[in-house]
């Protein structure tokens, strides 16, 4: 009897540890999928609020074209105005209250700071978030987390592998502002360059966002005889970089980080001539730029743009971004087995080269278990005085 | 002459369902209703702060926030470089915010109404900036934060959600009673004198410069406990979370409770919470309604025109007029 009652109680504590290993399909039924969202509707950052209006728009185009795997997206997007506390809240009440199948490009990185723990502990896959920083990939300690973009330090990484290449006996200087952005730039660089990064490394001096200006770093740099620079600075900086070393004729094969690659904000007032020559990483096709004219991946945006987001500003590239990135999100979950928490995570890490309408062409996604960095690879593009060109090929980091 | 604040048998019966009500809640919601209510709570504790020194002594400030930040940064702090129990750092939140806010309060001395609104407002604006200061980014993790997590629950059975709400809502009563306390008191008599007339005060032998610089700093002290829970709550701390809006989000929660009123705190936190969802919500369901802001907005006004001495001010006319009726029908 006995006996009887503990094999019964084995028997029944199988069966619910067997429930609880089934596949999470909390969010899924055969006819809905709900995907939950912050932006910054409201706020300082409001500014990419056009990401989630473009996102939200892209999915009410798939409702109408059937869904996607015969089911209809319920996109919640919610606004947390780029407040932290206002994030835990809003993801909170998608994860638990909304039950949401996955959180999909929660923007900000205090704010996908403040829920990482929260969505690895809920065991809710958090996909391709929108931040540049590194943090967002890796799968041994936050499973459920995914970026999507090229990171700083992909980035810095792509200058490096490009110096080893191209500059015959590099001395390299890099100037980069003190806090987490500059030196996400500065370590993935040092990555890149490898072992011998100490013997390449010549100069490498910080300025405080608070400086009024980097002329002393930038007369140092000059004396140190470095003949490649990496410029880890904001567009106000940068400017002022550029102009000195100009003045000073100091001409280095000159890298500038993407983040101030704004041809209006930078360069032109660090002057159209002293800027020619630089070289900087981009991995989406700019809106403005006429060579995309008859891409096909420009003109599908653009129709997109014209039926669902009539009367849009076609310059501002957040529209390109959140197309580009809901398009990756459908892609995933259209070709997946298995949709549950699971299998969708799954399925995010185990992409391999998907070409996204507005990314440069040969750029991909890749993901894999070991890796949760979507896109890793960028262009090289050179200042002609007018315009950024591209030249050379697509340069992978994770290769 | 009557004391303000008189303790009536209604006030105690009210006073213990309130207590009653509150205490079964957490078992009836979701754990994440609880947790809202907990942050309601904390906002209460922040506008009990707000209301004793605008509501009780008439000194106005718009830069709260700032002292709702001293006390979320010193809790994380000590949570995260030294890993201390998450209750000890309140008393310590509580300390360092009421010496701010007394440090804060003596030059503010000086000025009156607009310009020490302006002071304030200096002070909001200036703290989101200073805690993304280099030099002290090793303490307080910069523009990135601090991850804290939440603290472990008190009792077996409980969720940790349910067990923070507890200890706020212990920790609010355990403060509201002091702030009562306090206003009808001696001090409190003095607190509300410099309010109403502070040259009559000062000649009555109040000494006006002490009284309004320690209301300061109590002032400062209560936000601060509140900056400290609600770290406990959200279990993050970021300098973005305690900027401008946050200032003015708990003026308009003072407002909306009654901002000279103790218990009207609850109802502040509650707007502040709830409103802005609720906004969102409806604005989501109906295409047709404008943004939730507007709608928040919309809110507010509504509140102020038919609540204008606040949710609290409301309730206490009601139970005036109430109780002359009943007089009246006695009679």
């Amino acid at each position: 009897m006995h006996i009887r009652k503990l094999l019964a109680a084995a028997a029944a504590t199988a069966l619910l540890a067997g429930t609880a290993q089934a596949a999470d399909m909390t969010g899924i039924t055969d006819t809905t999928i709900k995907i939950g969202n912050t932006n910054p509707y409201s706020g300082p950052a409001s500014v990419y609020s056009t990401i989630g209006k473009t996102i939200a728009a892209y999915f009410k185009m798939v409702n109408e074209m059937g869904g996607i795997q015969g089911r209809q997206v319920d996109f919640i997007s919610l606004d947390d105005g780029y407040s932290p506390p206002r994030t835990v809240e809003q993801v909170r009440k998608l994860v638990e209250q909304e039950q949401v199948a996955l959180l999909f490009q929660t923007l900000g990185t205090p704010t996908n700071s403040a829920i990482h723990r929260y969505v690895n502990a809920k065991k809710v896959p958090h996909l391709f978030v929108a931040t540049g920083a590194s943090k967002w990939g890796q799968p041994d300690k936050y499973p459920w987390t995914m970026g999507f973009q090229p990171t700083y330090d992909v980035e810095g990484e792509i200058y490096a592998k490009y110096v080893l290449e191209n500059v015959e006996d590099p001395k390299i200087a890099i100037l980069f502002q003190n806090d987490d952005y500059g030196k996400d730039y500065r370590d993935g660089f040092l990555r890149g360059l490898g072992d011998k990064a100490d013997e390449l490394v010549v100069s490498m001096l910080p300025y405080e966002v608070t400086d009024p200006t980097v002329d002393s770093q930038i007369l140092k740099m000059k004396e140190s005889g470095a003949n490649v620079f990496f410029n880890i600075t904001i567009p106000k900086f940068a400017a002022q970089a550029i102009r000195k070393s100009c003045e000073i004729e100091w001409k280095p094969v000159h890298f500038l980080n993407n983040v101030s690659s704004s041809v209006g904000a930078t360069l032109t007032p660090a002057g159209l001539d002293c800027s020619k020559g630089l070289i900087t990483a981009i991995y989406m096709k700019d809106p403005v730029d006429p060579q995309w004219k008859d891409d096909p991946g420009f003109k599908e945006w653009v129709g997109f743009m014209d039926k669902h987001m009539p009367g849009s500003d076609l310059t501002d590239v957040n529209y390109a971004y959140g197309y580009s990135v809901a398009r990756l999100m459908h892609i995933t979950l259209d070709g997946c087995g298995e949709l549950s928490r699971e299998g969708i995570m799954a399925c995010a890490a185990n992409l391999k080269g998907v070409q996204l309408p507005m990314v440069l062409p040969g750029i991909t996604v890749d993901t894999a278990p070991d890796d949760f960095y979507p896109i890793q690879a960028e262009q090289l593009s050179k200042f002609d005085g007018e315009r950024w060109v591209a030249f050379g090929g697509i340069i992978d980091a994770s290769k | 002459m009557d004391r303000p604040n008189p303790i009536t048998p209604q006030l105690l019966a009210g006073f213990g369902i309130a207590i009653v009500f509150a205490a079964v809640v957490p078992h009836l919601v979701s754990d994440f209703t609880s947790f809202q209510f907990t942050q309601a709570m904390a906002y209460g504790i922040a506008l009990l702060g707000l209301n004793i020194l605008t509501g009780y002594n008439g000194q106005f400030s718009i830069g709260h926030s700032a002292f709702y930040a001293v006390g979320a940064y010193t809790a994380a702090i000590l949570l995260y470089h030294f890993e201390w129990n998450h209750y000890a750092t309140l008393p310590v939140a509580a300390l360092v915010a009421f010496a701010v806010g007394f440090l804060f309060g003596l030059p503010a001395l000086r000025l009156e109404g607009l310009y020490l609104a302006l002071a304030t407002f200096a002070f909001a604006v200036a703290t989101p900036q200073l805690l993304k200061f280099d030099a002290f980014e090793h303490w307080t993790g910069g523009v990135q934060g601090l991850f804290v997590p939440k603290p472990e629950p008190l009792i077996e059975g409980l969720s940790a959600d349910q067990s923070l709400y507890y200890v706020t809502l212990a920790i609010m009563v355990l403060l509201m009673a002091v702030a009562w306390c306090l206003l009808r008191s001696r001090s409190g008599r003095a607190i509300m004198a410099i309010r109403d007339n502070p040259i009559a005060a000062s000649t009555m032998g109040i000494n006006t410069a002490l009284y309004k610089t320690t209301t300061f700093g109590i002032s400062a002290m209560y936000t601060g406990i509140a900056g400290a829970l609600s770290v406990f709550v959200t279990e993050f701390v970021a300098p973005d979370a305690f900027n401008f809006f946050l200032a003015v989000n708990l003026l308009v929660g003072s407002v909306v409770g009654g901002i000279v009123s103790i218990p009207g705190v609850i109802f502040g936190g509650l707007f502040l919470v709830f409103v802005p969802n609720f906004a969102q919500d409806i604005s989501r369901a109906y295409p047709f309604v404008p943004p939730p802001w507007a709608i928040f907005g919309i809110f507010l006004i509504l509140a102020i025109y038919f609540v204008p001495f606040g949710v609290w001010g409301a309730v206490e006319r009601a139970l005036a007029w109430w109780k002359r009726k009943s007089a009246g029908l006695g009679g």
